[in-house]
């Protein structure tokens, strides 16, 4: 394959990362906006979003002869349950775990959050065990039927990689809609910015911070759906790496900062998919992490993040 | 005076062991103007924290309309009436005019809104000029409008002002009493506390001086504008 080619490639490899990474970041970033708080529980809400999916999509008798609009419908129906139920999870997160250490010092509720990560993980081992489990790769065409691959201009398009890449995009603008178009969205950039004043608005601040974990949980399922359609496969501790990938997105992108957050996750997604083309790809993580160490030096506040972090 | 809108008894308030407010009492009657006066550190922030449920009372009432409102959550508090305008202006830097505004209204679901933001924009013609422009791009001046613009928004029963003139230019200052004058007038009760004393006491019915948590002096305003002690110790004459 022409050198050209394989760029291009490899950089649809990392949008498609790339959506998935600005998913989960959204949450991070969220959350801390609101609340200041790095929830390190973040990326195992991830992984239970495709174990959600596997649960559901084992309910539905889906066979190598569903097709079509079928297989859109059920892909809609569990995108949307497995957001709901990550989202209920990141509520009972937040209301079980971190509220009440929310006037605490830092490292109280930092160190709850890895707390609460372990706790996920073990329960995702009890539930579908240490290995890899099968995901169920029914979109584009249904059960077992092979992955399409567009070529445009002698570059091969993965037709998941796409779906990933709109699903995410899709989330993505609907969260945007949301957070800057709404009421409730308004309530939660401005309980980031003044906890106390938004009080003095008449705004529920405990409402509005239940729902900013709410939102972003549910962005994390949505993401787990689509990295199990997108790999094949799921394993209890994906949110571990996924969640430090997206979480450097986050400060990548100015923690925060939501559009940074969606810019950061991209970035990230390309740099890992051109380092495991160009460089090797037992070397993706040093890299990547190697960005998050070198933006916490010199750039804490990140690409779009001001002097003093933007939040939500 | 008839029986009081809003009225404190006995509020005793802590930062953690830190007393903040020892045992104070105050009334706002309907339609007045009553000003609460006091050094810095005295407890007037405090007192209208108290009031607006971001800080507990240990102990004390706290009434409005003569239902206790002691332990309602601040966003349950703005729903019942009570509007603040925080020291400080506390307006939201990375929203718009527009946006700040509508919050002040977040917690309405009456008709007479957009009447509202008509008023506020016909007292503050300059926020109607900057309504899509971040509130943290305004000058100082201009923040304070915002800051009482978005209080009035909220409809207010009772109207509590935080040192709505600190650091403004002279001219800014008599727009805001003018401002502060009118919201009365149209039958607003305002508690207001002012680093200006002597403007406070000309433009309130009523006033409080505070000290250490504790109120030391009540009375008609123009009875503590000619008091010695309060000329001494707030109006800066000997
Ligand atoms: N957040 C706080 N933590 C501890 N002490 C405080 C806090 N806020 C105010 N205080 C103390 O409470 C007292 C009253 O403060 P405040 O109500 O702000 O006074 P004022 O508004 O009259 O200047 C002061 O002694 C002040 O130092
Ligand atoms: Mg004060």
């Amino acid at each position: 394959m022409p050198e050209i080619h394989q760029f291009f490639q490899q950089l649809i490899n990392g949008i498609a990362l790339g959506g998935m990474y600005a998913l989960i970041a959204l949450g991070y970033t969220m959350v801390y906006g609101i609340v200041e708080l790095i929830n390190f529980a973040h990326g195992d809400v991830y992984t239970l979003g495709s174990y959600f999916s596997l649960s559901i999509l084992a309910l539905i008798p889906l066979s190598r002869y569903t097709g079509g609009w079928q297989l859109w419908l059920i892909a809609s129906c569990v995108i949307v349950l497995a957001a709901l139920l990550c989202g209920i999870v990141g509520v009972l997160i937040e209301r079980l775990a971190y509220r009440r250490l929310r006037n605490a010092p830092r490292l109280a509720p930092l160190i709850t959050a890895i707390g609460v990560s372990l706790i996920l993980e073990n329960l995702m081992q009890i539930w579908k065990g240490t290995s890899e489990v099968p995901f169920p790769q029914f979109l584009p065409g249904g059960l077992g039927v092979p992955d399409n691959v567009f070529v445009v201009a002698g570059v091969g398009i993965h037709e998941r990689a796409l779906i990933v890449v709109v699903v995410s995009i899709l989330a993505m603008l609907a969260l945007n809609l949301l957070v800057f178009r709404t009421k409730l969205g308004t309530a939660m950039r401005a309980t980031a910015q003044d906890r106390d004043a938004a009080q003095l608005m008449g705004i529920n601040i405990n409402g509005t911070i239940a729902w900013t974990f709410f939102i972003g949980a549910a962005l994390a399922g949505v993401a787990g759906f689509i990295s199990g359609i997108y790999y094949g496969t799921t394993f209890f501790l994906n949110g571990y790496q996924a969640g430090l990938k997206a979480f450097t997105a986050a400060v990548l992108g100015g923690i925060g900062n939501i559009t940074g957050a969606m810019l950061g996750g991209f970035l990230i997604g390309i740099v890992e998919a051109m380092t495991s083309q160009y460089i090797s790809d037992q070397w993706t993580s040093v890299v990547v992490f190697s960005i998050l160490i070198l933006i916490l030096v010199f750039r804490p506040s990140g690409l779009l993040g001001e002097q003093v972090p933007e939040k939500v | 005076m008839s029986a009081p809108i809003l009225s404190l008894s006995g509020v005793e308030a802590y930062y953690g062991r830190i007393q903040a407010l020892r045992g104070l009492s105050l009334d706002v009657g309907e339609g007045e103007i009553v000003a609460l006066i006091g050094a810095n550190g005295a407890g007037k922030t405090t007192t209208l924290r108290t009031i607006s449920g971001l800080l507990a009372p240990a102990r004390g009432s706290i009434n409005l309309f003569g239902e206790s409102i002691v332990g309602m959550r601040a966003d349950q508090i703005v729903r019942k009436g009570i509007v603040q305008s925080p020291e400080g202006r506390r307006i939201f830097p990375r929203l718009t005019v527009l946006e700040n505004l509508r919050l002040g209204a977040y917690a309405r679901t009456d008709r007479a809104i957009a009447g509202d933001f008509d008023r506020v924009l016909s007292l503050f013609p300059r926020l109607g000029e900057r309504l899509k422009q971040k509130g943290g791009t305004l000058s100082g001046g201009e923040q304070q409008m915002l800051a009482i613009g978005r209080a009035l928004m909220a409809g207010p029963k009772v109207l509590l002002l935080d040192e709505p003139s600190l650091g403004l230019s002279p001219i800014l200052v008599d727009t805001i009493f003018n401002v502060i004058a009118d919201v009365n007038r149209s039958g607003v009760p305002i508690l207001l506390i002012e680093q200006n004393a002597r403007k406070a006491l000309q433009v309130a019915a009523r006033g409080y001086v505070l000290e250490t948590g504790t109120i030391v002096k009540s009375g008609p305003a123009a009875t503590l504008l000619a008091d010695d002690d309060v000329r001494k110790a707030y109006l800066g004459e000997d």
